[in-house]
């Protein structure tokens, strides 16, 4: 499997807080990877940096280098707003922005300056077909957005998110607010859209993470312990701490 | 005395504590209204002044307040506005921003006469603007802007960052998040804050008593150097300077001020309870 998003000796800290620790990790494209470990082991972090939303923050440090297909996504010469149109986001908490359905769906590409309304209406169904939405939603476009369940609203980010056409979908815990059938239908949107990008999430389970991951990448405390191939990962697990996180030994 | 009877004792002294706040405005607002009809009348709100204001009507100082009010908002809103946009999201904590913040806290506690003071130096004498409704707007709108900056600060600040966050990740500019999402969830705060500064400036007497108010100026004003009369001060000149003024015509005038303050006020209240109920987080 080709490398979408090459983590090169990737350190972080927030003050003189290190939060990663010379990560060195290669996420493959058109695959799910998942980023499992306990709470505190950079996750969340490494997430937002491979769409360089931790820019937001004040008083960070990176060190090593991040490149998406090849090039480095923290050179100077590159422009953010564009890397974030290729890098979509989608966070734990379903946030929906004020307005309506459609204006949520159509917010980034109506920022990227498309105006033409058949354009938006046909992005606006892709969207949320793609999201597993659209039959819930086809008669409430114009209803705000946050008139819709937990579950309706976390798709909605997602088809959000796939409205930039982004060559790469983070997700972060994305479904940690839901109910079981909700979870099942995000997680199955997922499976429908590694085979047009590449996805990264961080689960917010164990079992979700087997059920999902292509590739699998433990971390603990900042550092990458393992990181393999999905089936090897969760049948055979090299390090004693892995396993024991796998199994349910801590977590 | 028991705990029941205790608490009866204590909700009552509460309760009279927050009917005294309601008695005087009950009072003041009764009074005017009551003694102040009967000097309204079609010729008081449209005529001009005769007999030395003893007579006639009150037109000028209407449109002298209207004026001056509007020209405090186009002064004070984009300033303002702006200048708590800066603070509010572009604003890094150094001393430099720590010093604005305090100025406009400082600049919110000076009496207003200091501000009528320093609009006569600074536009009436040293800018030559003279006694002119563009010096009395430029001194109300420099009292009105901390309250202008402070509230849209705050309305600005309310809104959760992660609004910002979830436009940056969707490829928005922060300026583009700024002004797609946050200014209008702020919107209404921001305007509440605007109408409570403005209202205030409309019913000020110390800062255009050196700056604009004339004492008796039968006349519109054709031009924004000219002078003008204001209700509040034609209100202090009648009531104190004018042996034998009729009480309808100083109590019709004070009922006519009151309104236009009030009416800001209640359109104020309108708005905010209007967004409050549809406010999407």
């Amino acid at each position: 499997m080709a490398a979408k998003i090459r983590i090169e000796n990737v350190s972080y800290f927030y003050g003189d807080r290190p939060a990663l620790c010379n990560v060195t990790l290669d996420i493959p494209a058109n695959a799910i990877t998942v980023l499992l470990g306990p709470a505190g082991g950079g996750k969340t972090t490494l997430l937002r940096l491979i769409n360089r939303l931790n820019d937001l923050l004040e008083g960070t440090r990176l060190l090593g280098r991040i490149l998406l297909d090849g090039q480095d996504i923290y050179a100077p010469e590159v422009d953010v707003t564009a890397l974030r149109r290729r890098v979509g986001m989608v966070f734990a908490l379903p946030l929906p922005l004020p307005g309506t359905v459609r204006e949520n769906v159509t917010y980034g590409p109506r920022l990227a300056g498309i105006r033409d309304r058949a354009r938006l209406d046909a992005l606006v169904e892709r969207c949320l077909r793609q999201a597993a939405l659209w039959d819930e939603v086809r008669d409430r476009l114009d209803e705000p957005a946050s008139a819709l369940s937990g579950g309706q609203q976390q798709r909605l980010c997602i088809a959000r998110s796939l409205a930039l056409n982004p060559e790469v979908l983070l997700l972060d815990e994305p479904t940690s607010g839901l109910d079981p059938i909700s979870t099942g239908k995000v997680e199955r949107t997922l499976m429908e859209l590694k085979r047009d990008y590449t996805i990264v999430i961080v689960p917010h389970s164990v079992q979700q993470a087997a059920r999902l991951a292509d590739f699998a990448a433990f971390f603990l405390m900042g550092e990458l312990i393992e990181a393999r191939p999905g089936n090897e990962f969760f049948t055979n697990p090299r390090d004693r701490r892995t396993e024991d996180y796998i199994t349910g030994r801590f977590g | 005395m028991n705990r029941y009877l205790q608490e009866k004792v204590g909700f009552a002294v509460l309760g009279l504590a927050a009917l005294v706040v309601v008695l005087p405005i009950l009072v003041v607002v009764g009074v005017i209204v009551v003694r102040g009809a009967a000097g309204i009348s079609w010729e008081f709100l449209t005529g001009m002044p005769r007999q030395g204001m003893k007579a006639g009507g009150i037109l000028p100082a209407i449109v002298g307040t209207l004026l001056l009010t509007l020209g405090t908002a186009l002064v004070a809103i984009p300033i303002g506005v702006g200048g708590a946009i800066y603070l509010a999201e572009y604003a890094r904590d150094t001393w430099t921003t720590r010093l604005i913040r305090l100025a406009i806290i400082n600049l919110a506690g000076v009496p207003s006469v200091v501000y009528g003071l320093f609009g006569l130096g600074l536009f009436v004498l040293f800018l030559q603007f003279g006694s002119s409704i563009l010096a009395g707007s430029l001194t109300l709108a420099i009292m009105t802007l901390p309250v202008i900056i402070s509230a849209a600060e705050e309305a600005l600040r309310a809104v959760p960052v992660e609004f910002r966050i979830v436009s940056a990740s969707l490829g928005g500019s922060k300026w583009q998040g700024i002004y797609h999402i946050v200014l209008p969830q702020a919107l209404p705060g921001i305007i509440t804050g605007i109408l409570l500064g403005l209202l205030r400036a409309a019913g000020e007497t110390a800062p255009i008593l050196f700056t604009v108010a004339a004492f008796y100026l039968p006349r519109l004003p054709t031009s924004i150097l000219d002078e003008t009369m204001a209700l509040p001060y034609h209100l202090y000149v009648i009531s104190t300077q004018v042996p034998g003024m009729p009480p309808q015509i100083s109590y019709g005038t004070a009922l006519v001020l009151l309104t236009i303050v009030l009416s800001l006020n209640i359109l104020a209240t309108l708005i905010r309870a209007y967004y409050r109920r549809r406010r999407w987080w």
